[in-house]
């Protein structure tokens, strides 16, 4: 783990270690909260986040305990984005296969990104595919 | 050395095991990797497995728990158990909508409900 700044906007490397993760989570959760995110919009966040990290680790930096993974975020009133990048090759995340097929479905892997892509407004892999770019913005008042 | 603690209780009621999780939040990889294996012991002593996974207190779950779920349904399945879900709060249950699994996983809104006509049918 390295360093954390401020309260809206941080940045933070993480080995895999569940204490940390869940420290950052709460940490984010608790901005999210104070600048009233609805609880299921910060429900999907932490989700998302969650899934991002587990890829980043397993996926990306295929669990070598010597890599790291880089959470970073800036969250406003209106939009939280956040970063997620790991030490890995990358991934075409097109390349999974659909999990929602029938013939697919008892597969245990492959739904963190889809999960994503449902819970958050908008995500981003950019090249070569070791870096998440995720966002949520909140739904207009009606 | 130290054991750590265990993730699931489990309960025997008429013959279903009956199993609730100790976590609020079922998210890292190494709870899930621990309630993947007393799952699995749990479910290679009954036989047949009626396994009743009762949601009641959870927050959170990742997609790594929805795959602990699926491989041990296969498990149960193919000792000729059978499993049921319930107690899932609504939050939890979309993840299961959007990923389609509540199609293969039979849920109920309580344990009560689902301990009905468990193991016949």
């Amino acid at each position: 783990m390295a360093t954390t700044q401020g309260d809206r906007e941080g940045s933070i490397d993480l080995v895999e270690e569940s204490r940390a993760i869940e420290a950052i989570q709460r940490r984010i959760d608790a901005v999210l909260a104070e600048l009233n995110y609805a609880e299921q919009a910060r429900f999907g966040i932490r989700l998302s986040l969650e899934e991002a990290i587990m890829n980043g680790f397993h996926h990306g930096n295929q669990k070598d305990p010597r890599k790291s993974l880089t959470v970073r975020w800036v969250v406003t009133p209106e939009v939280a984005t956040f970063h997620v990048t790991d030490q890995g090759e990358g991934f075409d995340p097109d390349a999974i296969p659909d999990p929602t097929l029938d013939e697919n479905l008892e597969i245990p892997s492959g739904r963190g990104i889809m999960l994503i892509r449902t819970y958050m407004s908008g995500a981003t892999y950019h090249a070569p595919g070791n870096h998440i770019e995720m966002h949520y913005r909140k739904p207009p008042r009606s | 050395m130290t054991t750590a603690p265990s993730r699931i209780r489990v309960v025997d009621i008429n013959g279903v095991m009956r199993v609730e999780f100790t976590d609020r939040d079922i998210l890292d990889e190494g709870s899930i990797r621990q309630i993947s294996s007393e799952l699995i012991r749990a479910i290679e002593s009954a036989k047949p497995p009626l396994v009743l996974i009762c949601f009641e207190g959870v927050e959170h779950l990742s997609s790594a728990a929805l795959g602990t779920l699926i491989t041990v349904n296969s498990l149960i399945k193919k000792r000729g158990g059978q499993l049921r879900l319930s107690n899932i709060k609504p939050s939890i249950y979309e993840v299961f909508v959007i990923t389609k699994l509540n199609k293969l996983f039979q849920s109920f809104d309580t344990a009560e409900k689902a301990m009905q006509g468990f193991g016949r049918g």
